[in-house]
């Protein structure tokens, strides 16, 4: 294992005391592992709390502040956070609206976050609403399965729920809101390398040279299926097509090319060529795009593709100023 | 039950969990993500230093300790399942502890949202209540939390996340069943 680190048990801390020192607009509660936008809680306004594990930067520290969320809580690397943390988060964030909680589908995280919200209903008159983001198509039968994990379409419905609630609307809009964009997403992800979690010293699973996984999930779970190595071409169309074949997308998407952490934004590019192309070829008209690693699997080097079908109200939300260390426009 | 005996359990549990850290993490890097080891030896290395630091009056106060500490510490998907049963057998205690891990599984049922043969924990701790609810022995029900787990070898999971493995999740035993077989025969060893 190379990483640049101090001690495995310390990476997190010792990342958060560089965000807090990079940022000094952000408020980063080091005992709870907390980041909170520096004048929260913003009185009168909706206070938008996300989290999970550690391990996906910058998604979700990096999309707390003005125009996003209020305050992103940091689990162990990729392992939830705990309710305490989410507790300390929700009430550091209430500013008389109610707080959303924004959640990834995972077992841990759903649960933790479910204490959490228990927690504050007892101790607190802090109304909590969750919507729980599951959007990754690799997961055919959620039957027998704990259902769609929640990927790419996190960082755009962080953005656009941020948005809404940065204009002052109330809790059940906002909530409103971001279950309709979970229903409106969904994405697709392959892995050409594994990633080493800091305390486990070595890769998560072994793919060999010349393979690679579609459908992969942010903490390495397998996918659909192992395939040789392919062409940016190929490999576009691979998860282009279950994502098109899982829901109908017209004309207006916003379409999210992300690097998993150990891919170049060059060949991120190439990709997006290809996705595009494959839009037009189906008569899906790209309105807005965003290309880079936002949620990232440490050092995993492939790439998700997330496609949101949006309209007017969802795209002038998008275009709407956004001011944190992972996306900045308009501020 | 008496708050010395629970003690005495939970110290048994802590020290069968650390002593087979390094087997349930590789269980879990099987078919899971690979910290069920090192997270349950933190939450129970926890419970263990928080009950003797401040030392709980009686039982209920033993098992929310123990629950708290663990929710607290623990994170992932054993932190809340784990808690949850200590804090519903907390609310339970009067009853002794048949009942009171009844309802403790009872919980896990609820948090979980898992059922017989989803390949989890409710895969050892459901047979362990049959058995007490039956009037048998602590000793009978550590050995059918024990069979318990060594039937989740062949089956598929369907809960958490190596149900993304399908197929590939079977001839592994389940992690959360093997540190649950182990809480119960902890019970055998210091309750009998």
């Amino acid at each position: 294992m190379k990483k640049l680190i101090n001690d495995p048990a310390d990476v997190v801390a010792d990342a958060l005391r560089g965000m807090a020192a990079a940022h000094p607009r952000l408020r980063v509660d080091h005992e709870n592992r907390v980041v909170f936008r520096g004048d929260a809680p913003v009185q009168g306004k909706v206070g938008l709390v996300s989290g999970g594990g550690s391990g996906h930067e910058p998604m979700h520290g990096g999309f707390v502040g003005p125009g996003m969320l209020d305050a992103a809580c940091a689990g162990e690397v990729f392992t939830s956070p705990v309710p305490d943390q989410m507790v300390a988060a929700t009430q550091g964030v209430d500013g008389g609206a109610g707080v959303l909680h924004i959640v990834k589908n995972y077992t841990g995280d759903v649960m933790n976050f479910e204490m959490a919200a228990e927690l504050v209903a007892a101790e607190s008159g802090t109304e909590v609403v969750t919507v729980v983001v599951d959007d990754d198509v690799a997961v055919t039968d959620s039957l027998y399965t704990a259902g769609r994990r929640g990927v790419g379409t996190t960082v755009l419905l962080e953005k656009i729920v941020g948005a809404a609630a940065e204009e002052g609307r109330p809790l059940a809009a906002v909530a409103d809101l971001a279950r309709r964009i979970d229903d409106s997403g969904r994405s697709m992800g392959v892995a050409l390398t594994s990633c080493t979690v800091p305390a486990a010293g070595k890769p998560t699973f072994d793919l060999p040279e010349g393979e690679m996984e579609i459908g992969i999930g942010i903490h390495g779970e397998p996918g659909r299926r192992r395939v040789p190595l392919a062409p940016a071409r190929e490999v576009a169309q691979m998860l282009v097509e279950p994502i098109l074949a899982d829901r109908e997308f017209t004309d207006g998407v916003i379409c999210f090319v992300n690097g998993l952490g150990g891919t170049p934004l060059l060949e991120l590019y190439v990709v997006y060529a290809e996705v595009a192309s494959i839009l037009e070829k189906a008569g899906i008209g790209i309105a807005r795009s965003l290309v880079g690693p936002y949620m990232t699997s440490l050092e995993m080097a492939g790439c998700s593709v997330t496609l949101l079908q949006a309209d007017d109200e969802l795209l002038r939300l998008w275009d709407a100023p956004v001011d944190t260390p992972g996306l900045r426009w308009g501020a | 039950m008496n708050p010395e005996q629970l003690t005495a359990w939970l110290q048994r549990f802590a020290e069968l969990v650390h002593e087979q850290k390094d087997e349930l993490t590789a269980l879990d890097s099987a078919i899971g993500d690979a910290d069920h080891g090192s997270n349950m030896d933190r939450g129970m290395t926890a419970v263990v230093a928080a009950l003797a630091e401040a030392p709980p009056a009686d039982a209920a106060a033993v098992l929310k300790k123990t629950g708290t500490t663990l929710v607290s510490k623990v994170g992932g998907a054993s932190g809340p399942l784990y808690g949850t049963l200590f804090l519903r057998m907390a609310g339970a205690a009067d009853g002794g502890f048949a009942p009171a891990l009844r309802a403790g599984f009872e919980g896990v049922l609820a948090r979980g949202k898992a059922e017989p043969g989803d390949k989890t924990m409710v895969d050892a701790l459901g047979p362990a209540c049959d058995v007490l609810d039956a009037g048998g022995s602590l000793a009978e029900a550590a050995q059918a939390a024990a069979d318990g787990r060594d039937a989740t070898v062949p089956l598929v999971a369907r809960k958490g996340r190596a149900s993304y493995l399908g197929e590939r999740s079977a001839g592994h035993a389940d992690p959360g069943a093997t540190s649950t077989a182990l809480l119960l025969r902890a019970a055998a060893e210091t309750l009998s």
